[in-house]
């Protein structure tokens, strides 16, 4: 479903479609199928104008089996098109979806736009006659649903065609049903005069550019690898593998020509100490992982955090605690990101906000973390991760330098008149010198213990303690003249702004949008950097009466801005492990507005 | 110009007042790593030592090189990350028996069989010296300590056994109180290619003092120690009157020489490919309470990890030029928009 849901929205955006994807799959990697927990969904939105979500409900709902239909029906929009593969809805499979009647035959789909499909022996019709046998063709309906769905949307026939003997070029078998069943899906659109309409979704005006459309699991990786470039140094990835992480592991893995190094480690712990140590060596050291990883490799960060070395930890959220919903995205690790760690040990915070945007997000938690000599949470969603849009390239030379040097020489003089490194004296923004093993002359030694300020010896001086634990939390508060201000959108003299941060953003932005079309006055603000706060905040949230802050959490931003600006911010939660839909954020603006 | 790699032993000792207790066993191992060095002909700047934490990982800051005292166990994680990134460096790690058997166990496990290009001195004093006296993965079933008031009923780990078993290419052994075998040791280690694992038996005599006496002072030496030399028998005794020869019975064991006729006595082979021989001599003794095998034990030749790492960027470089980010960019469907 997965994959066919990809070729959908692949063709949509070539086609030039505006485009938001949700897909949501089980834990598990054969989960029963027909069964609830087994059911595979892959929701897309597709419009002629700029969009940021994947719809809230969608217009037509394609149903393969009865626990598919369970599972998703409630999302499908009143007097919605459904269309089921009616192949399917015998005893066994209903028992297994947990129906007592059929719900094609009881009346209670009487509110939809029904359409009974048989999906499966059309398929195996066609694929008969090519000689595939009735087991291998069943495994080809979803291509007649999707060549269904092609039909319904006037999408273009031959990209996909193309693309299935790509895919498929292994097994002329498969590659031939998957073709007959596409084939046969768009003629049974065609030619069955079941529909009473097709959609057509023009080309969208977006600007001028050349598009692609991309994951944020892409996106960042490509980010990192722009960033690399830009920073003029190489990437170290230590990662260990988890979900919905992973993919970052594998496409850097697979860009081995830009440099790139990455270590499958043997845990959690080690892919965080390895990127420590390649940053010790003049590398970038990133870590790629999620909440429970975050966890593991808390008190490798703390080191990071006291060795003052750049590091990037690439935390994509999902729901929790402990293994809580793996394929599902949440965003409460943001409390994990700014306070779990042991001691006093703050660090920069950048969240990505779109799927795209990750590119953006992973060039700035890297330019704060070589520039700054600090290890840089991002925060990125399964949402996000998996998600895809359209994505405009940005042009290369346009991109910023981030580059540092290395230290090469003394930096101090003793009193003997000896020249000397001292590998804790910093510069204009308190960072320390990076002094990378093989320059001469500048050996030292830097450790988790306590060091003196300048020096870097080891110190259990009071005052010396209470001195480098506030100038660690003087560097980073510093940040703040170097990151952008925050910006309204919208109603400027609203009583209401509706503040967010990550993948929230889309929703937000249309929700309010949606509000303001309708003659409420809102304003809305996203943030990038959730630490240090951009230094116009606290102003812009204080010129507003109520300020909202929806969170696929309990409220954690919310409590950040309390106690930050003590302003009364009200938390909206949604902890069901999908995203905010634009409707029901719109919803808490009206009522807020009331 | 001063050639850099000419140094002596005092060139590589820090300012820094070292810290372990008076008559601690980590001074003779740091006087041995500090004679060497020089020998090496290596520079300072492209050496680092790397460590966790405990007594023994205090040892980076005394050695006028690159260092890093990283976190409880993780050493050989960090310094697999430095090794990844920098192949040009030196690297040795130095760790404890709590640090890399206990709480690191599962990274040096991982360094080993990766053979990543480390070189990893374990000091084993059967004892937890910087928490105060809790017993180890190395203590002996039935120690006493003070979270063991009624006796220790965990099986100790075998070192040895454990690196052997964990694909090490290089392992070897040796003690505190012999200075010439321990340089000797570290020079072997160094001259590897690909991770060693060097056990250096060390006495804390503040919690577990003459734990290892009776095997390592010098009147003990010549009973108690089977010093593994490559290409010769291996004999030990006061008269090289004992000997190991492997039964029929595919067990290691000691003999009398003058029982089985010196032919009969194994000669030990460190390049043997197959680890099984070696992890027998490992299984002789791992404790102080019988004759103990120093030395080498295995040294065999495998492609060492940042190589093969570094030579799969080569191989991809070589495939598809150096990387292109506007290409990379373009690599899946793109559409313009006028
Ligand atoms: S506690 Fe033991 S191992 Fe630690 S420094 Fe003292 S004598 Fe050495």
């Amino acid at each position: 479903m997965q994959l066919t849901g990809d070729r959908f929205t692949s063709v949509s955006a070539q086609y030039g479609n505006d485009l938001a994807t949700l897909p949501e799959y089980p834990a598990e990697i054969r989960a029963p199928a027909g069964t609830l927990a087994g059911v595979s969904a892959f929701q897309v939105q597709l419009s002629d104008h700029d969009i940021t979500t994947p719809g809230d409900a969608p217009n037509v709902l394609v149903a393969m089996n009865p626990a598919a239909l369970k599972a998703s029906l409630s999302v499908l929009e009143a007097g919605g098109t459904l269309i089921v593969n009616e192949d399917t809805f015998d005893d066994r499979n209903l028992a297994k979806a947990g129906y007592a009647t059929s719900p094609l035959e009881d009346d209670s789909l009487r509110g939809y736009n029904l359409y009974r499909v048989p999906m499966t022996r059309i398929t195996k019709e066609v694929c008969a006659v090519l000689g595939v046998k009735p087991r291998d063709a069943d495994r080809s309906k979803n291509f007649f649903a999707l060549g269904l769905i092609s039909w319904m949307y006037t999408r273009p026939v031959q990209p996909t065609i193309d693309w299935i003997s790509s895919r498929f070029r292994n097994n002329e078998l498969v590659c031939t049903a998957n073709t007959a069943a596409f084939k046969a899906g768009h003629a049974f659109g065609e030619t069955a005069e079941l529909f009473d309409f097709i959609y057509e979704i023009k080309p969208a005006r977006l600007a001028p550019g050349t598009y692609t459309n991309i994951s944020g699991n892409t996106a960042l990786s490509w980010g990192l690898v722009a960033a690399g470039q830009l920073a003029k140094l190489p990437l170290f990835l230590g990662s260990y593998p988890i979900t919905p992480a992973s993919d970052i592991l594998h496409e850097l893995s697979k860009l081995k020509q830009f440099g790139v190094r990455t270590f499958q480690a043997e845990d959690e712990i080690a892919a965080a100490g390895s990127a420590v140590g390649a940053a010790y060596g003049g590398h970038i050291g990133l870590t790629t992982t999620s909440g429970p990883g975050v966890a593991l490799k808390g008190e490798t960060i703390g080191l990071a955090v006291s060795l003052e070395l750049p590091m990037v930890v690439i935390d994509i959220q999902r729901g929790g605690p402990s293994t809580g919903l793996p394929t599902k995205t949440e965003q409460a690790d943001l409390l994990m990101a700014m306070y779990g760690r042991h001691g006093e040990s703050p660090l920069p915070i950048v969240a990505a906000y779109s799927s795209s945007q990750c590119f953006d997000a992973a060039i700035e938690a890297v330019r704060i973390a070589v520039k700054y000599r600090t290890p840089v949470m991002l925060l990125s969603d399964g949402y996000l991760a998996n998600g895809t849009e359209p994505w405009k390239l940005p042009d290369l030379d346009s991109l910023p330098d981030i580059s540092v040097s290395f230290a090469t020489e003394p930096n101090h003089v003793n009193e003997d008149g000896v020249a000397s490194f001292w590998p804790y004296l910093r510069d204009e923004n308190l960072a320390r010198p990076w002094a990378v093993p093989g320059t001469p002359g500048l050996m030292h030694r830097i450790g988790g213990i306590e060091k003196e300020d300048g020096t870097g010896n080891i110190s259990y001086d009071p005052a010396n303690h209470e001195f480098m634990v506030r100038m660690r939390a003087e560097r980073i508060a510093r940040i703040a003249d170097d990151i952008p201000e925050v910006e309204v959108e919208g109603d400027l003299d609203a009583d209401v702004l509706v503040i967010g941060w990550g993948s929230t953003w889309g929703a937000i932005g249309t929700a309010c949008a949606r509000v303001r079309a309708e003659g409420g006055k809102v304003a809305n603000a996203h943030l990038t950097h959730l630490n240090p706060f951009a230094r116009n905040l606290g102003e812009i949230l204080r010129s507003f009466k109520t300020v909202l802050v929806p969170e696929m959490n309990l409220g954690q931003l919310s409590r950040l801005i309390r106690a930050e600006y003590l302003v009364d911010a009200q938390s909206i939660s949604k902890i069901m492990g999908q995203p905010f839909t634009a409707a029901e954020l719109a919803e808490h603006v009206r009522g807020a507005l009331a | 110009m001063t050639d850099l790699s000419v140094t002596t032993p005092k060139d590589w000792a820090t300012d820094q007042e070292v810290r372990w207790c008076p008559g601690c066993g980590d001074y003779s191992i740091l006087t041995a790593m500090r004679m060497l060095m020089p020998d090496l002909g290596v520079r300072r700047e492209d050496t680092v030592f790397v460590s966790g934490i405990g007594c023994a990982a205090r040892f980076p800051y005394y050695m006028n090189t690159y260092g890093v005292h990283g976190i409880h166990g993780r050493a050989p994680a960090i310094a697999t990350g430095l090794a990844l990134a920098r192949p040009d460096l030196h690297i040795w790690v130095v760790g404890g028996d709590g640090d890399m058997l206990s709480i690191g166990g599962n990274h040096l496990i991982h360094a080993l069989r990766r053979n990543v290009n480390l070189k990893i001195l374990m000091f084993n004093n059967m004892i937890y010296g910087l928490t105060k006296g809790q017993y180890s993965p190395t203590s002996e079933v039935g120690k006493v300590t003070k979270s063991t008031p009624m006796g220790s009923i965990d099986q100790p780990f075998n070192p040895l056994s454990l690196a052997i078993g964990a694909e090490a290419t290089f392992v070897a052994r040796t003690h505190d109180m012999d200075r010439e075998h321990m340089m000797a040791m570290f020079r072997q280690a160094h001259a590897h290619k690909g991770a060693a694992f060097v056990e250096v038996l060390q006495n804390c005599n503040v919690f577990n003092d003459g734990a290892w006496e009776t095997i390592t002072k010098k009147a003990a030496r010549d009973e108690m120690l089977i010093r593994l030399e490559h290409g010769k028998s291996i004999r030990f005794g006061v008269d090289n009157e004992k000997g190991v020869v492997v039964g029929g019975d595919g067990q290691a064991r000691i003999v009398e020489v003058a029982d089985v006729g010196e032919a009969a006595i194994l000669v030990h082979d460190e390049h043997r490919d197959d680890p099984a021989l070696a992890f027998m001599l490992s299984r002789l003794s791992s404790s102080p309470f019988t004759p103990t095998p120093v030395g080498v034990f295995r040294n065999v030749q495998r492609t060492e990890y940042a190589e093969a790492v570094s030579g799969q960027l080569a191989a991809a470089q070589a495939k598809s030029g150096p990387g292109d980010l506007g290409a990379l960019l373009r690599s899946g469907p793109t559409w313009t928009v006028e």
